[in-house]
């Protein structure tokens, strides 16, 4: 059987709207060499690296063999994997399958983006069907104001709710030093902004950041050599089930609730409400920090609403979700996922700063890209 | 360590012009894979696809083939870059115990894609690309600083275009079987000095796929002659700029090579290794990467080629199938390799069955002059 797996450290660049300042090779080297000094290694220490983000944002071919200067990977094993939004849960997962398989005792994973070289939308419209599907589905807006208001139509959640979630994750981002867009907002100023497309308005939506995340793996016996206290690896779990938009469920979320059980399933965890101590969830935008919240099992369907206005996902609620502001206030698509994992694991090591919330003993991270994809990783401060 | 067995490989034929979206050529070959190694996709727990979003024209290149592949309700994800990377994740995936049956797919559409332009992308954005280099010129770099390193002769090079076009005529799926001469390879047209049409490979369309099984799965699930173990694996990437490594060097892929034979128990490749497919994406590539496989010597690659050492009926058949310079769908390259290599272990390699073979070695590479390689050896 694999071999159990910690995160032992967790790095990632101060996210920007623009980093004029740097070359995406660099962004790399700050987020890999931060990962090594939270985890107190050199470059030497590491076995083999994966790294991953969307190749048409920055229009750079082979990005694992690009960035070799920036991950430290001369004449050290290196691949890329890729897929699309979910990227960097997927890095992250592979930086776990590394370490699982005994094949490699440290490794280092890397997501990143500078998506102020790219023409973001375009380039994610692409994803769609050409001949079926592109020309109503293109870009990442679309399919998400398109499950909301069939979620509002099916329950009567608001876009009020969604409102809470925005400024609940806007409002967090100012704990987090690292957080692209940090901003003071209320329900009223979220309501207010304007309307991208019906029902998701301009402060419901992630931005497109510069920037890389990088999150250190190790086996058992390295982790806690390593590590006074490692986040250990309970479970990881994906599932990409749709090639069609047209195929989706639109009330609730297929693929984070198969994926969801399959990992509450190897992880033992079944009160997820009650079980996990906090959530970095991959929200892009904050409709469905309310919806999604039903296909995570943390209540029946149609319920999500009531748990959202009555704070139980608030800093001071019965779970707390995304302290560190989400994706709404950050998102460098490829290091997006791997920044849910690794401040997840940095709430488990008791690493999150002013976002801390006390005692993390179990935590959840997802992902979701793709045609509505969704990954998912369960972290603990036992071990697995 | 649990050990890892491919139970099942496909391939279409390569051919240019490929009338089939992606998805039809993943689904033909995922079928098939499933097919050869007697098992249907409620076995499968898992699928890595390998694609790139460059060569595909669209971004998010697994979303196209996700249903093809089988992968609903499963666990999926995707390598960029060469299928040997893609079969390397793959049997992680199992040896993590998460994981019991892979389906491994690669699809490429080359004559959909324009070559130039998505290979310049390869190469630093600020400095580099605006030369309007590419695959084939960097490639001509690597040939001639091999050249000179060595006082090699292009018609050396030639003999390798010549015999791996020879070895394709017993290949059905191959693209360009062909009987051709030195003198041809000189002749044909020259595309960056000292490289001609003839030693380079052509571009192509096709998909391959495998099927790899943890040991105890395997041994339920498939007879004893499917059955090709996966013994060791290495990979290792050099540095990014050209000017930053010696092109005649190839000390990523002895480092790769040393990690596969560690891990296989391989002391002495020539001896040991029964048929080998290596990356010859062009034709110096062979003599280049079999020296750096510890084949040979450095710089008497060629040598030993024209000794006959790597023809078909030599010392170590190289790249029976004809090898990428008969057919070569880029990234499905490695996954075709490492398909050939079982069906030469299961002794079903038909007309281009090279004998009684034990051990193989496939070898796949990343990145441009083979800044990157993934080595492994499969056995019975």
């Amino acid at each position: 059987m694999g071999k159990r797996v910690g995160i032992i450290g967790v790095g990632q660049t101060h996210h920007a709207a623009k980093r004029l300042d740097a070359s995406g090779v660099e962004i790399i080297a700050e987020a890999v060499t931060r990962a090594l000094d939270d985890a107190a290694l050199t470059i030497a220490d590491i076995d083999a690296m994966v790294i991953g983000n969307m190749d048409h944002f920055e229009n750079i071919n082979y990005v694992d063999m690009w960035a070799v200067d920036g991950l430290g990977a001369c004449m050290k094993p290196v691949f890329k994997v890729t897929t699309g939004g979910t990227t960097g849960t997927t890095v992250g997962a592979c930086g776990y399958y590394h370490c699982a398989s005994g094949l490699f005792d440290v490794v280092l994973a890397v997501g990143w983006e500078k998506n102020s070289e790219s023409d973001t939308q375009a380039a994610i419209a692409t994803c769609s069907n050409p001949a079926l599907e592109r020309d109503f589905f293109a870009g990442a807006i679309g399919p998400l104001a398109t499950e909301y208001s069939m979620y509002m139509k099916a329950y009567g959640a608001t876009e009020e709710d969604a409102a809470i979630v925005a400024a609940r994750d806007r409002n967090n981002a100012l704990n987090n030093p690292y957080a692209h867009s940090r901003q003071q907002v209320t329900v009223e100023d979220v309501l207010k902004s304007p309307m991208l497309s019906y029902p998701i308005k301009f402060l419901d939506m992630c931005p497109r950041s510069d920037g890389a995340c990088a999150v250190i793996f190790a086996v058992e016996e390295k982790a806690k050599r390593l590590c006074a206290k490692p986040a250990w690896v309970h479970a990881s779990v994906v599932r990409h089930d749709y090639t069609h938009f047209g195929d989706l469920e639109w009330t609730f979320m297929p693929t984070l609730e198969r994926a969801s059980a399959e990992a509450y399933k190897l992880a033992g965890i079944t009160n997820p409400l009650k079980e996990f101590d906090v959530a970095e969830l991959y929200l892009p935008a904050s409709t469905c920090g309310v919806k999604w919240m039903d296909s995570l099992w943390f209540c029946e369907h149609g319920e999500a609403p009531k748990l959202v206005r009555k704070g139980t996902f608030q800093m001071d609620g019965e779970l707390p979700i995304n302290p560190s502001g989400g994706v709404i206030s950050t998102n460098p698509i490829g290091a997006t996922g791997l920044i849910r994992v690794g401040e997840a694991a940095w709430q488990i090591m008791g690493r999150a700063g002013a976002r801390q919330v006390e005692n993390v003993r179990k935590a959840l991270a997802t992902g979701f890209g793709g045609c509505s994809w969704s990954d998912v990783m369960i972290l603990g401060a036992d071990l697995p | 360590m649990e050990r890892v067995a491919i139970i099942g490989v496909a391939q279409t034929k390569y051919e240019q012009n490929k009338p089939e979206t992606f998805a039809e050529l993943v689904y033909d070959v995922t079928r098939r894979a499933l097919e050869d190694a007697g098992i249907t996709r409620d076995e499968v727990d898992n699928v890595v696809s390998v694609s790139s979003d460059f060569w595909d024209g669209r971004t998010i290149s697994s979303m196209a083939i996700s249903d093809a592949s089988g992968a609903f309700g499963k666990d999926i994800t995707t390598v960029e870059g060469d299928g040997t990377f893609g079969a390397l994740y793959g049997m992680m995936r199992i040896l993590s115990g998460s994981f019991g049956v892979t389906l491994v797919c690669a699809h490429h559409k080359g004559t959909e894609s324009n070559m130039n332009g998505i290979t310049n992308c390869a190469f630093d954005p600020l400095v580099e690309r605006r030369l309007g280099i590419d695959a084939v010129s960097s490639a001509a770099l690597q040939a001639r600083r091999y050249m000179t390193r060595y006082a090699l002769k292009e018609e050396q090079f030639a003999l390798v275009s010549v015999k791996n076009h020879g070895n394709a005529m017993r290949n059905p799926l191959a693209l360009f079987p062909m009987e051709i001469t030195v003198e041809d390879v000189m002749n044909s047209r020259k595309l960056a000095d000292p490289l001609k049409l003839l030693d380079c490979s052509p571009v192509s369309d096709g998909a391959a796929a495998l099927v790899l099984a943890a040991e105890r799965q395997a041994k339920k699930l498939s007879t004893h002659k499917k059955r090709v173990w996966l013994l060791g694996v290495g990979h290792c990437s050099d540095a990014h700029h050209l000017g930053d490594r010696d092109l005649a060097d190839t000390r990523a892929l002895k480092d790769a090579a040393r990690r596969a034979y560690a891990m296989a128990g391989i002391n002495d490749p020539l001896r040991e290794i029964d048929v080998a497919e290596v990356y010859d994406a062009f034709s110096y590539m062979e003599p280049l990467w079999l020296e750096g496989l510890g084949v040979c010597e450095d710089g008497r690659g060629c040598e030993y080629l024209e000794r006959g050492w790597f023809d078909f009926e030599g010392r170590l058949p190289v790249n029976p199938s004809g090898g990428r310079l008969s057919a070569h769908a880029v990234q499905v390259a490695g996954l075709a390799e490492l398909a050939e290599c079982a069906l030469q272990i299961r002794g079903e390699a038909g007309e281009h069955q090279a004998g009684e073979v034990k051990t193989a070695l496939a070898h796949g590479v990343n990145g441009m002059c083979g800044q990157s390689h993934c080595v492994w050896i499969l056995g019975r």
